[in-house]
């Protein structure tokens, strides 16, 4: 066998090795959006039922609220979404969801069975718009303040600390 | 006192670590007989400091000794007691003092019963076991130290993470570790036989049994979250893709792909660096999957808490195991003699081809884990989730069963695919015959159900049928087939169970992914809901409360026309410490499917609360094909030719250095 070939294993290890070490260098929850501070991006997206009306982008703007972008097929949004249930509930934090690379029949199901917190959803069968916002796994969650900007990115489930720690203090903020 | 004594067991343990991975190299470098012979009862001594450290952790969450802060952040006295011990691992530092149990207890297991592996070798393959002991150590005291005690130390703990809370949970990170640090031997002895400079088959043998033995801890490891995941998460699912079972499946492949060409190494002295290449990543990819789930590059529900000092201290971990043994691998690798050849279609081409399909399995699953970071650190966007897997896996699965099912008929060195095939017929036909079934009982579609059906039927009755062509089944009397069977070597039954437990296990996945039925409804006591030819009533709804959580609990009465099935309760707990909700489904198997109900959420009225119900069909095969397929592989290590001890048909190894030198 070729010697080159031999190294070969140990070059890609050493990349890989680097990425990680580049990896680390940011905090991973709250990961450097492009997108922070700047206008979330512009879509529209279709209801999941009649009831629930859908989700476009002139939707963020007038109050600051939630984003949050989960799917039914997502064993995390399921652990996160007792939190959400609490935060649209008792501390009547507004919150909208895009159902990501999710069918609407999967999607509904999820919401009647574990509750639905939102005011509205979108339903972005193709990712696009989870693309568009960056989102590299559900669930994720963005805070937006009144003029429609992207102050925060959450990743990950949202678990009671975080709420506490961050979302609150900044909604908080954001609503004076 | 108790978790000082612990503190002190660990710091020993690093003392007896370094020597464990100092003193055996330039021992078997030099031919120093006393220096090598210092591995064994340094192996030893490492193994009862760490199992000392690790008791005396256990007994501060046993009694709930609020002054260590992890027992304050992973315990509550209201807990109940297996959740007590389990939380001893539930939590980044306990699972690292498991982890260093298994590490150094492999490594004494290595010199216990390593008898007739060669002095220099074994003293190499113990000091790099030592090596990564100090390490892992290092990293422990340095960044993760179970025993810091908090003052004052506070009233009561904040509990264990409710999901964690699970029997299924509790024993299923014991496994999963067995098996991670079980290729840590095989490492070990990749590393040992590329500063030896030799591979023979008699390396192969030796290897075999530990790779055994961590193969099927992991498979028991894996197959056991998954079904903590089936009952716990309150829909059915079993696996999700996630990241960090991602990194438990990425070994297990790895691992399978060792397993088998290890074969080829003991059987024909043939693919010896890549064998090695696979030891070396098989054990790397165990270390990747612990620095993704606890650096915080990953995010996900299991992960442990998140802290970039720790990553940074996993990564130097990481670059010097393994890019020390891939620089090894560079420099050394050509030295090895090549050995055997083989014909593309023989036992040989037909592992290689495995090898080659499970490998690229690894890598599609690597890189679905780690594509949206590569991705995201150069600003681009991309998702990749269960789609892109799902996608790929049957392109993967199909020839790998494929071929599971010719291989083993398959003779070494040059086979006639014209001459072996036919004897794969019954086998075939029983597939038409599922095939055909699937089609009777579930329609054409969706078409890669019935490809499914085939598969598993096909993994299933190839096994059998090399057990049958061996044994002459129904060609001689069957009292003579019978004694055949008995004098088979136990490692070909292993195989064929390990297949057949495949076969199984695909049936499982299949059923429960194309052919579930479900429903989701509102209903009140007293209501009725068919499914699948069942039906289902809810009973009644009971408030009921547990040792530290309130439940609501529905009990539902299932009915298969008039006859009663079962009466099983669904629940939906609160656990006021964590703030935290879980369902607890309510689960029926008659082992051929499972009935499965979940309580949601009550009315808006009150009358009523929001159901789902859910028909498996052949679910709980994944998990009976898993423990299938578990048995195969302690079967075959109780094999008497990986017997440690038993006298070997080769030249007896040679004993002591200088005879070794003079080779």
């Amino acid at each position: 066998m070729s010697r080159a070939l031999l190294v070969l294993p140990l070059l890609l290890f050493l990349g890989l090795a680097g990425w990680f070490a580049l990896g680390l260098t940011r905090d991973p929850s709250v990961l450097p959006s492009n997108m922070i501070d700047k206008p979330a991006p512009a879509f529209d997206l279709p209801p999941i039922a009649d009831s629930l009306p859908g989700l476009k982008s002139s939707d963020l703007k007038g109050q600051a609220q939630l984003v949050n972008i989960f799917a039914s097929w997502c064993a995390p949004c399921r652990v996160e979404h007792p939190v959400l249930m609490r935060l649209a509930g008792e501390l009547k934090v507004p919150l909208v969801g895009i159902a990501y690379k999710d069918k609407p029949e999967a999607t509904r199901a999820f919401l009647d069975q574990l509750g639905n917190p939102f005011t509205a959803v979108g339903q972005d069968r193709d990712g696009r718009v989870g693309i568009d916002f960056g989102v590299y796994g559900v669930p994720e969650t963005y805070v937006v303040d009144r003029e429609g900007r992207i102050r925060y990115r959450h990743v990950g489930p949202l678990m009671p600390a975080d709420v506490e720690e961050k979302i609150l203090p900044l909604m908080r903020e954001l609503s004076k | 006192m108790i978790p000082e004594i612990g503190h002190y067991a660990l710091v020993l343990a690093l003392l007896m670590a370094v020597v464990q991975g100092t003193l055996p190299f330039v021992g078997a470098s030099r031919g120093n007989v006393a220096w090598m012979e210092v591995a064994r009862p340094a192996a030893y001594g490492q193994f009862l400091m760490i199992g000392l450290a690790f008791v005396a952790l256990t007994w501060a969450f046993v009694v709930s000794d609020f002054s260590l802060q992890v027992v304050i952040q992973n315990s509550h006295s209201l807990k109940p007691m297996l959740y007590k011990v389990s939380g001893v691992w539930g939590n980044h530092e306990g699972s690292l003092v498991l982890w260093m149990v298994m590490l150094s207890g492999f490594g004494a297991a290595v010199a216990a019963f390593g008898r007739n592996i060669p002095p220099t070798l074994k003293a190499r393959v113990l000091g790099v076991q030592g090596l990564v002991g100090v390490g892992f150590l290092l990293f422990m005291l340095l960044t993760s130290n179970p025993f810091v005690r908090v003052f004052p130390a506070p009233a009561d703990g904040n509990d264990l993470n409710p999901l964690l809370q699970d029997p299924g949970l509790a024993f299923h990170p014991p496994f999963l570790y067995l098996g991670y640090v079980g290729f840590s031997v095989a490492f070990s002895f990749a590393a040992g036989a590329l500063i030896e400079g030799r591979v023979d088959p008699a390396w192969g043998r030796w290897l075999r049994p530990w790779v055994l033995i961590a193969w099927a801890s992991l498979t028991m490891g894996i197959a056991m979250g998954s079904w903590w995941a089936y009952y716990e998460l309150g829909w059915g699912g079993w696996w999700f893709w996630d990241p960090v079972e991602n990194a438990s499946l990425m070994p297990w492949l790895a691992g399978t792909a060792l397993l088998h060409s290890a074969i080829v190494v003991e059987k024909r002295d043939a693919l010896k660096t890549w064998t090695i290449l696979l030891a070396v990543l098989t054990f790397a990819l165990s270390l990747m999957g612990t620095f993704l789930v606890r650096s915080g590059v990953l995010t996900s529900v299991h992960a442990f808490a998140v802290d970039p000092a720790r990553g940074t201290a996993i990564l130097i971990l990481l670059l010097l195991a393994v890019g020390g043994s891939l620089l090894l691998y560079a420099m050394r690798a050509h030295t090895l003699k090549v050995g055997g050849v083989f014909a593309p279609v023989s036992r040989e081409g037909a592992l290689v081809l495995n090898n080659l399909l499970l490998s690229v399995s690894c890598a599609v699953v690597l890189i679905g884990t780690l594509m949206p970071l590569v991705l995201d650190a150069f600003g681009h966007k991309i998702s990749v989730g269960a789609p892109y897997f799902n996608f790929i896996t049957p392109f993967l699965a199909i020839p790998l069963i494929l071929v599971m099912g010719v291989g083993p008929f398959l003779p070494w060195k040059r086979a006639d695919l014209g001459a072996v095939l036919p004897r794969l017929g019954v086998a075939a036909l029983l597939t038409v015959v599922a095939i055909l079934w699937a089609l009777w009982a579930h329609g054409v579609k969706p078409v890669m159900a019935l490809v499914g059906a085939g598969l598993a039927a096909w993994a299933f009755c190839g096994a059998f049928a090399e057990i049958a062509e061996r044994i002459k089944l129904f060609r001689i009397p069957l009292g003579d087939s019978l004694s055949r069977a008995a004098s088979l070597p136990r490692g070909a039954w292993g195989t064929a169970l390990a297949h057949a437990g495949l076969g199984i296990a695909v049936a499982g996945m299949v059923g429960t992914s194309f052919w579930l039925s479900e429903e989701i409804r509102v209903m009140k006591v007293g209501d009725q809901t068919p499914l699948a030819g069942y039906t289902f009533t809810l009973d009644k709804v009971e408030e009921l409360r547990g040792p530290n959580y309130v439940t609501e609990t529905g009990t539902f009465t299932i009915r298969d026309g008039d006859d009663l099935v079962a009466t099983i309760d669904a629940e939906q707990r609160w656990y006021p410490v964590a703030k935290m909700k879980t369902t607890e489904a309510a689960i029926h198997t008659t082992f051929v499917s499972d009935l499965y109900a979940v309580l949601g959420d009550r009315t808006e009225d009150g009358t009523g609360w929001v159901v789902r119900l859910y028909h498996h069909p052949l679910v709980p095969w994944i998990w009976f094909g898993s423990i299938v397929m578990v048995l195969g592989g302690l079967l075959s290590l109780s094999d008497r030719r990986l017997r440690v001890g038993v006298p070997q048909k080769r030249a007896a190894p040679v004993r002591g250095p200088v005879a070794q030198a003079a080779e």
